[in-house]
């Protein structure tokens, strides 16, 4: 049970922007997606979400092709955080959440506007149930997309329960920390560790190599729409790839009482190689 | 606020406050104009009292009761529409007269007047005229909606800017096309044509309405049952389609269900400009976004606004009739402005 990408290739224009690229999300653990500006990272997020076909290659969600599903079906067992938003309708911070529930079987009302207010307090912004969602911040904007992500695929579907669990789910984040302040940051990937270790399957895209070490179990590097490292994150992160995959001297620093090391990036002085 | 203005943001009290002032219209329609008449005759006409004397009664039947309620379903249709086009666009300027269907459709039934009236007196088409007109007026709304929804695709998603610059363009064609007809056409057809430019509920009577209306109706009653589908697209549609809405199909048949609804609003009343795009605004602004309510509150005071609107505009300046179109706009014109100019600069514009 996963939700996988077999050596797809997707192309626009002429230009490939993934090159044979596998990835196997398995539920339960954190997969960090790392890579330059326009490496294809969410090329990749939006071809396991379903948004884009890859011209050669497959997408399968729990061994059956994405496409084999039905949208209601898909809909219950993954969940996407776009990378920008866009609602500027005057829903409540609560509606927002409540439109995750879509197709969701419905419970008792109560149970509903208790999902919706435990997810909001989950990311953090239980006290703005109630405000206006485009008068909020960026900042709290992507926390209520969070919790309104969440509440999506909030428990395992009642059908696939095994034995094993809960049935499977699966979180696609693309840059869920982009508009987040540095508490927020960790506190956003807290959440979907949290949410990883009751059986769900979340897979990040982030651009801080130091977050990826210290809360993604694999991760995956591209360059250029091609897989240059993948697999378990302490040992995929070396200074030599990471150098590699930013193109500036990385150095790893070790610090007191902890195990990680951080990610120390050192530019050039003279001028920076975009 | 206190608590019962407040409890009036709640659906059902809601629905039922717009309920009774669309029946408050429809009872002030039936009893004003040149003869007032008082509510035992209202009652009495309508067979719920005693019968009253054969000319109130046929003055209650024959010319008030169609008008009231052309008031009613066409006010409900065009506002419905105009909040069903608002949310598949994601834009509160999207509205079927600006995108240009209203337009398209009266451009095609007065074609279907100017050159199928010869045709028709040639042909000796006789009862098949009454089907003639709305057919052409679906007609029209259906090939404005193609043209229009092909236009503004831009790599396979519909660009709201385009869609209003594209409807903006067909407006200004259709325009000309009637004026250029109004040119060729003689007498009764050409007065004919200013109750389609600027609209009138005074042309209409029974057979029309028994043709038309239940096309509208079924519209009205179908659009509303999209509420939680229209709620998960305003976040946009790759956002509705992780949600599991299937978007394509539900903007195919949408978008049916609203030009059935504009083209029979066309065809029974010509174009009526502004319900559409102040009606949802107004209900947004008291009680938000969410179309569960948006749709069948709409449908309410749209149904109201234009039964009041129809009354003033054959009492004012009477025994002229206004015509309708021209009161809508004049009212709903500089209302709208307000309302851009009180929302700006509160981080939302709608």
């Amino acid at each position: 049970m996963r939700l996988a990408a077999d050596q797809v290739e997707y192309r626009v224009d002429g230009r490939t922007l993934l090159d044979r690229v596998s990835l196997a999300l398995a539920p339960g653990e954190v997969h960090a997606v790392l890579g330059r500006n326009g490496a294809g990272k969410s090329t990749l997020l939006r071809l396991l979400a379903g948004d884009l076909q890859p011209q050669n290659g497959s997408v399968s969600l729990n061994g059956r092709p994405l496409s084999a599903w039905t949208p209601r079906a898909r809909a219950r067992m993954r969940a996407v955080l776009p990378q920008s938003e866009s609602l500027r309708f005057g829903f409540t911070a609560e509606q927002v959440v409540a439109l995750g529930r879509y197709a969701c079987p419905q419970h008792r009302p109560e149970t509903e506007r208790r999902i919706v207010s435990e997810a909001l307090q989950m990311a953090g912004v239980g006290e703005l149930a109630l405000r206006r969602y485009p008068s909020l911040s960026g900042g709290e904007r992507a926390r209520v997309q969070l919790a309104r992500v969440m509440a999506q695929i909030w428990e395992p579907l009642a059908d696939t329960v095994t034995d094993a669990g809960g049935g499977p789910r699966y979180l696609l984040l693309d840059e869920p920390t982009a508009s987040l302040d540095l508490a927020h940051q960790h506190g956003c990937l807290l959440q979907a560790r949290c949410f990883a270790a009751s059986g769900v399957g979340v897979l990040a895209v982030l651009h801080d190599p130091n977050l990826a070490l210290r809360y993604a179990d694999r991760v995956t590097v591209l360059e250029q729409g091609r897989v240059i490292g993948q697999g378990a994150t302490r040992e995929v992160l070396t200074k030599e790839l990471l150098e590699r995959t930013y193109g500036i001297a990385i150095e790893l620093v070790h610090t007191a009482g902890e195990a990680l090391p951080v990610v120390v990036a050192h530019p050039p002085t003279s001028r920076l190689s975009f | 606020m206190n608590p019962l203005l407040s409890s009036l943001r709640r659906p059902l009290p809601l629905c039922l406050l717009l309920g009774l002032l669309a029946l408050a219209a429809a009872v002030g329609g039936l009893a004003s104009g040149p003869l007032a008449i008082g509510g035992g005759d209202i009652l009495g006409a309508l067979g719920l009292g005693a019968a009253p004397d054969p000319t109130v009664s046929a003055t209650i039947l024959q010319l008030r009761l169609p008008r009231v309620l052309l008031g009613l379903i066409v006010g409900a249709a065009l506002a419905v529409s105009g909040a069903a086009m608002q949310g598949i666009f994601r834009n509160p300027l999207a509205d079927p007269g600006l995108v240009g269907v209203s337009s398209g459709a009266a451009l095609a039934a007065v074609a279907a007047i100017v050159l199928g009236g010869a045709l028709g007196n040639t042909l000796g088409l006789g009862a098949a005229g009454r089907w003639l007109l709305p057919l052409a007026s679906f007609g029209g709304a259906a090939l404005t909606t193609l043209l229009v929804s092909r236009l503004s695709r831009v790599d396979g998603a519909t660009q709201p800017a385009q869609m209003l610059l594209v409807g903006l363009a067909v407006n200004a064609v259709s325009g000309a096309g009637i004026g250029l007809l109004a040119n060729i056409a003689s007498g009764p057809a050409l007065r004919a044509l200013t109750f389609w430019m600027y609209g009138s509920l005074g042309r209409a009577g029974w057979p029309e309405i028994a043709v038309t209306a239940p096309v509208v109706l079924l519209a009205l009653l179908l659009i509303p049952l999209r509420g939680r589908e229209l709620n998960a697209l305003l976040l946009g549609e790759a956002e509705a389609a992780h949600l599991g809405v299937d978007v394509e199909r539900l903007k195919r048949w949408l978008v049916l269900l609203v030009l059935l609804a504009v083209g029979g609003a066309v065809a029974l009343t010509g174009i009526i400009a502004f319900i559409g795009l102040i009606v949802p605004q107004l209900i947004r602004l008291w009680a938000g976004p969410d179309h569960r309510l948006l749709l069948p509150a709409s449908a309410l005071l749209g149904g109201a606004l234009l039964t009041v609107a129809d009354t003033a505009a054959r009492t004012v300046a009477a025994p002229v009739e206004l015509p309708i179109g021209v009161l809508t706009a004049l009212i709903g014109g500089p209302f709208f402005i307000a309302l851009l100019l009180r929302l700006r600069g509160r981080g939302e514009t709608w």
